[in-house]
């Protein structure tokens, strides 16, 4: 059962947990290889410190503001993707959706020039794009009948991530080896300081995109009891559905653009969320992004120091955490059934 | 006159190639409780499924309370007509309250908040159904005659003027059989709800009915008042079982015993 079992308690653990992401963005913004701190980063803001000192703290900053964004943009749309699909294995990266935004990323990178205008904007456009082709496959081929089984997803996730790797894989191998340098690790989900540019257009899509599926809670909740029940609840459910599902691929592509994929976060941070909070989305959604923003600015924060000053991708951290994560909700699922 | 809450017109339907109804033409008046009967596979589910718009007719026409039921939109439909389903199977761990409390989903506005006056009309709902100390509990973790109180409680909630249940009855105890009727019928006369109920106890369905229908490979086999169609003949054409027919000294509604064949 639920830890937070009433509307005023859910609440409250809402605001709770909003603190505890702020202070992890403020924690994961105060540590780095540099030894600047919080203090650094303060009197920088305030237009003190020495230019150099300034230079990384703002870098710093916007990573972790990145991060956040993120983090909250898979989890939330790791939730939506399992009401929908009514699967609680869906994961954006499972589901080989953030594969098919990282080849949309890839393929940009390789048809247009170097610093076109414009591009920071071109490019989560063209991960979207790969982002929704993914999803038509899968649901074309996974989702008949209702419910989707947990074999016939999680093998066309498969599938779909070997395809699209194929074909990055293709891109790299015959392109310019010094446009695709960075390519390797973007799979892997290297986290690098943004442009606030980028930072910002990555924000307004997450925002907006999370701003339809909150709009869509409750509509989550009835879609989560199959199709048919739903409509008879008075849910428009063809609308819906492709409404909550571009809007889940939106904040996918918006995350995945910049920062390659990282796997698990839409897979570990709902569920644990939906122990604490109980499944009803009006508190699972926002409870997911804040619990998102939270982990993964902690993961990239390890990710920058635990070798330091070499660098983790941040996708090998959340891989090492929710690949034995994912196995062990396989096991129960298929024991259960 | 108004117009029939529910109107199946030249209805025609089949999964893939099996057809299940064949131009089945079907009135329910406004105000009536009626029992749909007929051995499997007659397509009573699919009858529901199709009044609710959760299928569509492959021809012919349904209309709910006078307008053509696919021009409907969702939410303005689910506000006229209820479906207590036979079974749910939710993916996640509702409550038995979140699962009443989404009856109330086609009469909520943005962001699907809800007002007092909605968590009344759910809590009244629960209290009717005999399932209020239930409410905070695992809806999964329920036994399947609880699950289907809760689903008839949600049903409730939606507040429409034709609720349809799939057999409602199929999984309760004597004791909560009758309860369902019993409250089936009292909704129906305090509020002047529109009953229709698939079944297959067709001596409940006779005792409180006001009209039964008898289908037969998607066809109205007979169509009348209890003492009407319970007769040996049409029941031994549709059951294709002899029965004897008696009156129930207590309500005056036939009462249908099978006889075992030789």
């Amino acid at each position: 059962m639920t830890w937070l079992d009433t509307p005023a308690r859910r609440s409250a653990g809402l605001v709770a947990l909003g603190a505890v992401a702020l202070a992890a963005l403020a924690v994961a913004a105060g540590i780095g290889a540099s030894g600047l701190g919080l203090g650094d980063l303060l009197s920088g803001l305030r237009g003190g410190g020495d230019l150099w000192s300034r230079g990384i703290v703002f870098n710093r900053l916007a990573r972790v503001l990145l991060a956040g964004c993120v983090g909250g943009a898979l989890a939330s749309a790791g939730a939506a993707y399992q009401a929908v699909l009514r699967n609680p294995l869906a994961d954006p990266f499972i589901l080989g959706v953030s594969g098919g935004a990282a080849l949309g990323a890839v393929v940009f990178v390789a048809v247009t020039p170097t610093g076109m205008l414009g591009g920071e904007l071109a490019l989560p456009a063209c991960a979207f794009a790969g982002a929704v082709s993914t999803l038509l496959v899968l649901f074309g081929l996974a989702r008949f009948r209702g419910r989707t089984g947990t074999t016939a997803l999680l093998l066309t996730g498969v599938v779909l991530n070997a395809f699209d790797s194929a074909i990055i894989q293709f891109f790299v191998s015959t392109g310019d080896p010094a446009r695709f340098q960075g390519t390797l690790s973007y799979l892997m989900g290297a986290m690098s300081s943004p442009s606030w540019r980028a930072l910002s257009i990555v924000a307004v899509l997450t925002a907006a995109g999370f701003g339809v599926l909150l709009g869509h809670a409750h509509t989550l909740n009835l879609l989560a009891l199959g199709d048919e029940e739903a409509g008879q609840l008075g849910v428009p459910v063809e609308r819906a559905t492709w409404i909550v599902v571009l809007a889940a691929s939106l904040v996918t592509a918006a995350a995945v653009a910049f920062t390659g994929i990282v796997g698990f976060v839409g897979l570990i941070v709902p569920h644990a969320m939906r122990a604490v909070f109980g499944p009803d989305h009006r508190f699972l959604l926002p409870a997911s992004a804040l619990a998102g923003m939270a982990t993964v600015a902690a993961a990239d924060a390890a990710a920058r120091t635990i070798m330091a000053p070499a660098e983790l991708p941040l996708g090998v951290i959340t891989a090492l955490v929710g690949g034995p994560f994912f196995l062990w909700l396989l096991v129960k699922r298929l024991r259960d059934s | 006159m108004s117009a029939p809450a529910l109107a199946f017109r030249r209805v025609s339907f089949g999964y893939g190639r099996a057809p299940v109804l064949v131009e089945l033409d079907l009135e329910i008046a406004e105000g009536t409780i009626v029992g749909v009967l007929g051995p499997n596979g007659t397509g009573k589910t699919t009858f529901v499924r199709l009044a609710s718009a959760a299928l569509r007719p492959a021809s012919g026409g349904i209309t709910l309370f006078g307008d053509p039921l696919l021009r409907l939109p969702a939410r303005a439909r689910a506000r006229r007509v209820a479906v207590v389903p036979q079974e749910t199977h939710p993916v996640f761990d509702f409550t038995v309250q979140e699962i009443v409390s989404m009856g109330r989903a086609p009469h909520l506005g943005a962001f699907g908040i809800e007002r007092p006056a909605d968590r009344a009309v759910s809590r009244d709902a629960m209290e009717r159904c005999d399932v209020s100390e239930l409410a905070a509990r695992s809806f999964r973790a329920l036994s399947g005659g609880e699950r289907q109180r809760v689903l008839l409680a949600r049903a409730l909630a939606q507040e429409a003027r034709l609720l349809l249940l799939d057999e409602p009855t199929a999984f309760l105890d004597l004791k909560h059989r009758l309860a369902v009727y019993d409250l089936l019928t009292r909704l129906h006369d305090d509020r002047g709800l529109t009953v229709v109920v698939v079944s297959h106890d067709i001596n409940l369905a006779a005792r409180y009915c006001d009209r039964l229908v008898l289908l037969r490979c998607g066809k109205v086999a007979a169509d009348g008042t209890p003492s009407e169609v319970l007769r040996p003949e049409p029941i031994k054409s549709v059951y294709e079982v002899d029965v004897d027919v008696r009156t129930d000294p207590s309500s005056g509604r036939p009462f249908v015993i099978p006889l075992s064949p030789r």
